[in-house]
């Protein structure tokens, strides 16, 4: 019984995370500006990183296998928004406005208040 | 399910492929090589060869990218225009690829046991290494001990790439020498990538002394560790600035690690020469024949990975000192 129940939970947890990837991919692709493109992508950092490591922690039981996948979670947790940091401080550096997505929004929507 | 797998990694081998010809921009084309490099590893990995995917991965992906780049900030990063006419290039590829094409169907099918390659040697390898060495990963056997004459070759290889990497751009140029900044040249306005880079950079060194001392069980070996430690150590030049990671490895250690490694595996073979066995056999080294091989195997390993090691990191180090100079 509780094998089923874990193995429902982590399969619910995958597909979500599966849906966090394909979500920051669509936004990564769809968004208009630089940052907002990089805040799409750092969903697969984070979110899908925790969702679907989780996951496939339950599948693997308490086995080594599960403290690996729990290094390599903490790995990513740690270097993915670091690396999304470092990126967007880069561009900013470089001379890219924040804000230079407002007039696209606003041309596309019609006024925004 | 692995064949999937294995086919989506090499379309989008393909594609990154064609992307990095199509591309102008040098800064992008380094960016796709090195996920090439990435996905070429996990394509390895499929294909059971970890102990390559790590190499890959370590010195494709990551160091190889990080000394691109230092190269591109010397030598700007667009394309120069190209000049005459394509034709002779794309008739010669042309012609390449139709001759690749034609060997592949002489190739035996992927996983095919009758391949000759699989009938050949590998098996008497395969049965005799837990008669002579008496360790899990045959790669490391076949690599150090069987084949111990072809990694002494790369090894010196890898010394006689750095030596001339070295003689090339460790030449000071003409004129008097520029102004070094005061200011140290690492990451000032990165806070959070320095601490969070300085919290794992032990890691990444312990995990690749893990992979030097563990090449035997595992995965790995000297080629392997040597990338990951050089990793971390320009991963530290990145953080803190060059002079910085130069103070806490000086270029007097990287040059003995590159000798020394060098120096350390011939060395092994000369002992062996002199307690009256072949050159490289590794088995007269101890009483027990076994435990001579793998004495032998976890020295000659720690050459190559000093070797490795203290070339990619001079290597690195001649393209960041270039930089401050005209």
């Amino acid at each position: 019984m509780i094998d089923v129940v874990l193995d429902v939970i982590s399969w619910v947890l995958l597909a979500l995370g599966g849906a966090c990837v394909l979500i920051g991919g669509i936004g990564g692709l769809r968004l208009p500006n630089f940052y907002t493109r990089i805040h799409a992508a750092s969903l697969t950092d984070t979110m899908a990183t925790l969702l679907i490591f989780t996951g496939m922690m339950l599948q693997s039981g308490f086995s080594l296998p599960t403290m690996k996948l729990f290094a390599i979670m903490l790995f990513l947790l740690l270097t993915g928004p670091t690396a999304t940091y470092a990126l967007a401080n880069a561009a900013l550096l470089s001379g890219m406005k924040p804000d230079s997505g407002v007039e696209r929004d606003r041309g596309a929507s019609g006024g925004v208040q | 399910m692995i064949y999937v797998f294995a086919l989506f990694l090499l379309t989008l081998l393909v594609i990154t492929a064609v992307a990095i010809v199509r591309t102008t921009n040098l800064f992008v084309a380094v960016m796709l090589t090195s996920i090439f490099s990435l996905l070429m590893a996990a394509n390895f990995f499929i294909l059971d060869a970890a102990d390559v995917a790590l190499t890959e991965a370590a010195v494709g992906a990551g160091v190889t990218t990080v000394i691109f780049l230092s190269a591109l900030a010397l030598a700007g990063d667009v394309e120069q225009p190209r000049l005459g006419s394509r034709l002779l290039p794309l008739g010669t590829v042309g012609v390449l690829a139709v001759l690749i094409i034609y060997a592949t169907f002489d190739k035996p099918r992927l996983g095919d046991p009758d391949a000759p390659v699989h009938q050949h040697v590998a098996p008497w390898y395969l049965e005799k290494t837990p008669e002579y060495m008496d360790i899990p990963n045959v790669v490391t056997a076949v690599l150090s001990s069987f084949r111990g004459y072809d990694t002494l070759g790369e090894v010196f290889v890898v010394f006689a790439a750095c030596i001339g990497v070295l003689f090339i751009l460790g030449v000071r140029p003409p004129g008097p020498a520029a102004e070094l900044p005061a200011e140290p040249s690492g990451l000032r306005h990165h806070l959070i990538p320095q601490v969070v880079g300085r919290l794992l950079v032990p890691f990444i060194v312990l995990f690749g002394l893990y992979v030097q001392f563990h090449g035997e069980y595992g995965p790995g070996g000297g080629f392997q560790a040597g990338a990951i430690i050089a990793t971390g150590v320009i991963l530290y030049a990145l953080l803190e600035g060059e002079a910085e990671a130069l103070r806490a490895v000086p270029r007097s250690v990287l040059l003995g690690l590159v000798v020394g490694g060098a120096l350390l595996f011939g060395a092994v073979g000369v002992v062996c020469m002199l307690m009256g066995g072949a050159f490289l056999d590794y088995s007269v080294l101890a009483a027990d024949p076994v435990f001579g091989q793998q004495m032998g195997i976890i020295v000659i390993e720690a050459g190559v990975g000093m070797a490795v090691c203290g070339a990619l990191l001079s290597i690195f180090h001649a393209f960041a000192a270039r930089e401050g100079r005209p």
